[in-house]
């Protein structure tokens, strides 16, 4: 019998504890999700036990015009806003990194309060704005989801300049003096040096605006007028009521189209990168 | 006092340039160098001297705080970078990571516009040119230090320049890379005929390539010569001392006459050294340690004085030895080990340190 060699100073794999606490994260993090995937194919109203397999909620939901009205509104004012805060936030965190200017150390601790004030705090302020400068109401689509989709780009946008900021801080500048060296004109160097060298922090940056945007509820919820519902928003209309495998289906496709979405970007940046 | 024998005006001509950053740091101070056309000029000087300021003001990142910086007989001082008749080598190398060497090299023919169909043959032969023909495909992350720092160099050649800016190139280079690729950038020079601006803080890297240096101290001129020049004939103690090795030793004037100059050296007594002109005050002399012969009995035909051996290093091809005087004057004497067994053989004990008079150097600044 060959005794096992007792586990080495970086054999985590090996202790048990490791071991232990390891699968503990996954089942804390991904079994809620597994739930309400599976669940949304179950056969029972209640949605309690495990009736049998049905895609007839996928079906309800898919009827069910306010929700669709409520989803397609997220993916837009999400697609909307995570293409504004990528190009603000690349902008905001190429004049951070570049320029020395008075009042650069306050302008980069008011740049990151939306990430650090208290999300109820940013909603009401929100609210309070537009209501004071008279931001119309009963526009029509999608011009309707102004209001939204400005709140979701200024809470957005600092996340983006914040991981642009992290990647340029260890950008030599020798690399764009050289493509200036080389002939290149002021635009041109930005396009084929800093432009590639920031891509993955703006697909990164991008990526998380692109959820944050989706998922946001707080903000959402005082900003929305009341024709204007997002899916967040309108699931927890809709479980207010009762917990219906429909919005269990309906998540299901959100989570969905995030991880093709997410999978698309991994993909293009990976290509980019081997290239 | 740019020696072009077919009469050309200067290719480079900087004239009382100064520069001072925000902050108050006086990075350069009145500076006037010329380079002749097809020179392989040399900006020699201790780290944080301003020699990279001055690079970086010929190639356009930096702007004078006074004065002005002739290239190819047009003033600079409104050109942009990007229109200046000069490329660069820098000190990082900065070859683009996310394009293969061919893309780095073609990116100054690209860039500009204009004709594109004679790009690849154009980047084949300066990839050739720096010895890494069918090394096109390749990114920067699979070369070594020399291989990119000859990228760098082909990217810079490839668009003709008529004045290349080296930045300390082979600071990065391991010291036997760095002596085969010395050699290396002198053919190269010769081979395309540009002129060539190096900055380096090694002094044996100057003397080995350069046709003329300019050594810089703090942000001013001090010498500008040819390495022969500066290593026999140095003008001021801070040349003296940094170009190689030296035996500094600091006198009173006793006065000039018949050619000859008495000093009277702290610690060594009055010396007679032949000299030129007239010289007046105070005075260092200057000896190198290859200059002094070691003898066990007091020689007649030279200066000799009498000293102790502290320390022998021994370095291979030549041993240093460090001796001192009873009245504190330390010497440092560098003998040539000519065979084994005068390797094997070092001195000790009580010695004479000799030199010709003619070998000793008089400096006044
Ligand atoms: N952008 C800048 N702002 C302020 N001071 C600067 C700047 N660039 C250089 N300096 C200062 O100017 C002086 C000369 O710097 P420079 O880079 O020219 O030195 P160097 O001779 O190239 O040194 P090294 O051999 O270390 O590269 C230094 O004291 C440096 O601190
Ligand atoms: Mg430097």
């Amino acid at each position: 019998m060959s005794r096992r060699a007792p586990p080495g100073p970086l054999d985590y794999g090996r202790r048990l504890w490791l071991r232990f606490s390891l699968w503990a994260t996954f089942l804390f993090l991904y079994a809620p999700i597994l739930m309400l995937v599976a669940f949304s194919f179950n056969d029972s109203r209640r949605n309690i036990v495990w009736r049998g397999f049905t895609l007839k909620y996928y079906e309800k939901a898919w009827n069910n015009d306010s929700l669709i009205e409520a989803f397609t509104n997220s993916l837009t004012i999400a697609l909307v806003s995570t293409v504004a805060s990528v190009i603000l936030g690349m902008m905001t965190a190429v004049l951070l990194w570049r320029f020395r200017f008075p009042g650069k150390a306050p302008y980069e601790g008011a740049m990151s309060l939306p990430i650090i004030i208290p999300e109820i705090c940013m909603g009401v302020a929100m609210m309070a704005f537009f209501a004071r400068i008279g931001w119309p109401a009963n526009l029509p689509w999608p011009l309707n989801l102004g209001a939204i989709t400005i709140a979701h780009i200024s809470f957005s946008f600092p996340f983006v300049a914040m991981v642009v900021r992290a990647r340029l801080a260890r950008f030599n500048p020798e690399l764009e003096e050289a493509a200036r060296d080389l002939g290149a004109s002021q635009w041109q160097s930005f396009r084929d040096v800093l432009l590639p060298y920031m891509r993955p922090g703006l697909v990164a940056g991008g990526l998380l605006a692109f959820t944050l945007s989706l998922d946001d509820f707080v903000i959402t919820f005082f900003t929305s007028g009341p024709e204007t519902v997002t899916f967040p928003v309108k699931v927890y209309s809709m479980i207010r009521f009762s917990v219906t495998p429909e919005v269990n289906a309906a998540s299901t496709v959100l989570i969905a189209i995030t991880l093709f979405l997410t999978t698309i970007a991994l993909w293009l940046q990976n290509r980019a990168q081997s290239s | 006092m740019v020696r072009d024998p077919h009469g050309r005006p200067p290719i480079i001509s900087i004239n009382g340039v100064s520069k001072s950053f925000p902050g108050g740091v006086q990075a350069l101070a009145d500076i006037s160098i010329e380079v002749a056309e097809g020179e392989f000029f040399a900006l020699l000087g201790p780290s944080g001297c301003g020699k990279t300021t001055l690079l970086r003001i010929l190639a356009g990142f930096e702007t004078p705080s006074k004065g002005d910086v002739f290239i190819d007989g047009r003033n600079m001082s409104r050109v942009a970078p990007n229109h200046r008749p000069v490329n660069m080598v820098f000190q990082s190398y900065a070859v683009f990571p996310h394009m293969t060497v061919a893309e780095n090299v073609a990116y100054g023919l690209k860039v500009g516009g204009g004709d594109r169909s004679g790009i690849p043959a154009r980047v084949e032969e300066a990839l050739e040119l720096v010895r890494l023909a069918g090394y096109g495909d390749r990114s920067p992350q699979q070369l070594s230090g020399g291989q990119t720092q000859r990228v760098a160099l082909a990217r810079a050649l490839v668009k003709k320049p008529r004045v290349l800016l080296l930045d300390e190139p082979l600071s990065a280079l391991d010291a036997k890379l760095r002596e085969a690729m010395q050699l290396e950038l002198v053919r190269l020079q010769e081979t395309v005929g540009i002129t060539f601006v190096i900055v380096t803080h090694d002094q044996n890297e100057a003397l080995s390539m350069a046709d003329r240096i300019a050594v810089i101290e703090q942000g001013r001129l001090l010498q500008v010569a040819s390495p022969l020049e500066l290593y026999e004939y140095p003008t001021s103690r801070f040349v003296a001392d940094f170009i190689g090795k030296m035996n500094l030793f600091e006198g009173t004037n006793l006065g000039c006459a018949g050619g000859v100059l008495s000093v009277n050296v702290n610690g060594l007594g009055r010396m007679d050294i032949p000299c030129e002109d007239n010289i007046e005050g105070d005075v260092g002399l200057a000896v190198r340690p290859e200059k002094m012969l070691l003898y066990d009995h007091r020689p007649d035909d030279r200066l000799a004085y009498e000293a102790i051996v502290d320390k022998i290093a021994y370095q291979g091809s030549e041993t240093r030895v460090f001796l001192s005087t009873g009245d504190g004057i330390n010497f440092e004497v560098s003998v040539r080990n000519a065979s084994r067994r005068a390797a094997a053989e070092s001195a000790s004990g009580s010695v004479w340190v000799a030199w010709h008079p003619a070998d000793t150097l008089i400096l006044r600044d």
